[in-house]
């Protein structure tokens, strides 16, 4: 992930139909490119987190909060700090397995990076590998030269680093 | 609790929030609720003859008053056409509710229920979402009340702006057990955050080191009611006040210190003392870019205080040395408190001289009087002809700006127009809403032809409901304010601008049952307006101008508020 350019913000939301629409037209509307968006329950009850990256300078970023803030459906919203969280984001990759040889260069590959086969045929075989998204990137240029079938990327998930929380007091 | 139908929830709600208009047109998925209206006499129902129209009339009832002002269509068509008005009153900030029919959520026949394409179905929760506050869609009967009571509260409290609800069918028509309450439900809705003393001390600092101090009042100003606060600031600080367009009106236009709105069309004076400036006051603006013109020379010399209760609004579009987020009305409080004990200014420094000599320059007021009846003339006659209280609002293009630079806005309130959205056909209908809220004052709405035909329909309304207002229709056949723009900024290639055959305005008048007069001299227009202000009916008042009239002196697109050019 390029350093200083994009910027992971967590958000609390209501759990309810279309605060998702809410939050994704705000990006649309104000000109604000979202790279990735999470959503999930979180540990509270009614309560969803949101990841969201986004990119752009600090200004644009300092707007997306505030206009993100503003929304009634958000509850909380923080800009995690930079190098103080971590983050994870998993993919599923289908590759072509012309050969047996392939077969287990592949495997090695998984090994190294700590990934998993999900799902084999007589062809293909089906990673999963978890990780940042720099570390996605190298696995998958490495598959790339066997041939990637299908691809799917979660876009990351966050977490502030230590006991630190972001969460709304009731 | 008391066994009700959702209709009746709705309307106990709104009886509990004092909302006793609406302005609305019906239809056939809101029939439960127009139903339930037979049995509550208290609620007046004021039926317009376009959406759009009753959108903007809430927001003029909504602007005029300071209350919330509600509007209510059925679902599909009558909802979209509502969108106009509900964007307008975003961009503006004003409180409105807009409640809309929807197609049943559930029931017996499935073809005819929300996401099939039911007949008159549209998607309005979706499509308002970037224009409204917040949006609701109640699905039972027993949450309609907590809906309604949550729908005031965003729409009237923080920055106020629309909120609309939209109601499925069979949730109208359904009976349940409801408590009509006060309950609120919106965890995630801070309408106020706690104020930075710091930075109010701060921009004391500032406003006390001043030598030439300037005041931008904004639209937030009149929202917040703070003009009272504003006129003891500019006094302590001896400091001219300019107003955004939004802002006319916050400050006596008339007083020595008032050096009128900023911006495009703003007054020279204005333009011109604000880069003189070395400490600006800027309160309750968005800092558009009709008002700033090219960021790049707004205000450049003055370190600036921004007070404003949206966040979001700092440093959005200007970057501020002081900001103080919080309501206009408490920030004024607390830094004149804090800067009465620090400030002793004497009248006649040589920033008071200047300003007062800015004016005599450069304010298109102070220059001479034309005799013809040309927008000028008109204007100035309109502001002595009208009592300090009436109520002006405008259309959008020449007529809005002229009215911007030559007719003086004393009171709040008193000036309501479309300023973020400049929504043509804005105007009349705002000016029966206006009317509606304060029956006791004259409302006057001034008309460029093109806009009036937009929502000219409204005649019927504001005659068939007896609420009187008046129309001045600058009338020049063309589409004004392009067409300048066309003459100015593109070689006077005319494309699209030109009206044709427009209307008789005093026979569409009468034909409408109002009536109508044609001015072509002072004398006439001061004889119209006088009858028209005595009449217990609607008076179109049909001005004929040149059609090449220019709105001037005027700062050109890109331009920054010094470039302001034109000779007027």
């Amino acid at each position: 992930m390029e350093a200083g350019k994009t910027k992971v913000i967590s958000v609390l939301v209501e759990n309810k139909p279309g605060v998702l629409h809410g939050v994704a037209n705000l990006f649309r509307r104000r000109n604000f490119n979202i790279d990735s968006i999470t959503v999930g329950l979180s540990e509270q009850p009614n309560t969803s987190r949101m990841t969201i990256t986004v990119n752009g300078d600090q200004k644009t970023i300092e707007q997306v909060v505030k206009q993100l803030a503003k929304l009634i459906d958000v509850l909380t919203v923080e800009e995690l700090e930079q190098g103080n969280f971590v983050m994870r984001e998993l993919a599923l990759i289908k590759v072509n397995v012309p050969t047996p040889k392939e077969r287990s260069d592949i495997i090695n590959c998984v090994d190294v990076f700590r990934g998993r086969v999900i799902d084999v045929s007589t062809d293909s075989l089906t990673v999963e590998i978890t990780g940042t998204p720099d570390k996605i990137d190298a696995f998958l240029n490495l598959m790339k030269t066997f041939g990637v079938i299908e691809l799917a990327r979660t876009g990351i998930t966050a977490l502030a680093r230590g006991s630190k929380s972001i969460r709304i007091d009731e | 609790m008391a066994k009700m139908s959702g209709a009746q929830a709705l309307l106990e709600s709104l009886e509990r929030q004092n909302a006793n208009v609406i302005f609305g047109i019906l239809g056939g998925a809101i029939l439960p609720v127009y139903d339930a209206l037979c049995t509550y006499p208290n609620i007046r129902h004021i039926l317009a003859r376009h959406e759009q129209g009753a959108a903007h009339a809430a927001e003029g009832y909504a602007r005029a008053s300071g209350r919330v002002g509600v509007c209510m269509a059925t679902s599909g068509p009558g909802a979209t056409n509502l969108v106009t008005g509900i964007a307008n009153a975003y961009m503006d900030s004003s409180p409105v509710v807009a409640l809309t029919g929807q197609v049943p959520s559930s029931g017996v026949n499935t073809s005819y229920m929300i996401g099939r394409d039911a007949f008159q179905e549209a998607d309005i929760v979706g499509i308002t979402t970037p224009i409204t506050k917040y949006n609701f869609q109640p699905r039972t009967v027993a949450e309609i009340p907590t809906v309604v009571n949550t729908a005031f509260y965003i729409a009237s409290t923080g920055r106020p702006g629309p909120v609309l609800i939209d109601l499925p069918k069979n949730v109208q028509a359904q009976t349940a057990e409801v408590e009509v309450t006060d309950r609120i439900e919106a965890r995630g809705y801070k309408s106020m955050i706690e104020m930075d003393l710091t930075k109010i001390s701060e921009a004391v600092n500032l406003l006390t080191n001043a030598e030439r101090p300037i005041i931008l009042s904004g639209g937030g100003v009149i929202i917040s009611n703070a003009s009272d606060e504003l006129m003891q600031m500019s006094d302590l600080l001896i400091a001219p006040v300019a107003t955004t367009f939004m802002g006319k009106g916050s400050f006596p236009e008339g007083h020595p210190l008032s050096v009128g709105s900023i911006g495009m069309h703003g007054n020279p004076a204005a333009n011109k003392l604000l880069g003189e400036a070395d400490v600006l006051l800027a309160v309750g603006t968005r800092f558009s870019d009709r008002a700033t013109a090219n960021l790049d020379t707004f205000c450049p010399n003055a370190k600036k205080i921004h007070i404003d209760i949206d966040e979001a609004e700092i440093g959005k579009n200007v970057e501020v040395d002081v900001p103080i987020i919080g309501d206009a009305k408490t920030a004024l409080k607390l830094l004149f408190t804090a800067l009465t004990d620090k400030l002793h200014k004497t009248e006649d420094t040589r920033w008071s001289k200047r300003v007062k000599e800015a004016k005599e320059q450069l304010s298109p007021l102070l220059k001479d009087r034309p005799k013809d009846l040309v927008p000028k003339a008109l204007l100035t006659e309109l502001r002595k002809l009208l009592p300090e209280n009436a109520i002006v609002t405008t259309e959008v293009g020449q007529n809005q700006m002229w009215s911007a630079l030559y007719f003086q806005a004393l009171k709040p309130r008193t000036f309501i127009s479309s300023g973020g959205l400049g929504t043509m056909g804005f105007g009349f209908p705002a000016a029966i809403g206006a009317k509606v809220a304060c029956p006791d004052r004259p409302v006057v709405d001034i008309a460029g032809d093109g806009s009036f035909i937009m929502t000219e329909q409204e005649l019927a309304c504001s005659v068939t409901e007896k609420i009187p207002v008046t129309v001045i229709v600058l009338n020049n056949s063309v589409l004004g304010m392009v067409a300048q723009w066309q003459r100015m900024l593109y070689k006077r290639r005319y494309m699209a601008v030109n009206l044709g055959k427009t209307p008789d305005f005093v026979k569409l008048a009468e034909a409408y049952g109002a009536q109508g007069f044609r001015a072509t001299s002072i004398e006439e227009f001061q004889k119209a307006v006088k009858t028209a202000l005595n009449s217990k009916v609607t008076t179109v008042i049909d001005v004929p101008i040149g059609s090449e009239e220019d709105v001037v002196p005027f700062v050109p697109p890109g331009c920054g508020l010094p470039q302001q050019r034109g000779d007027y």
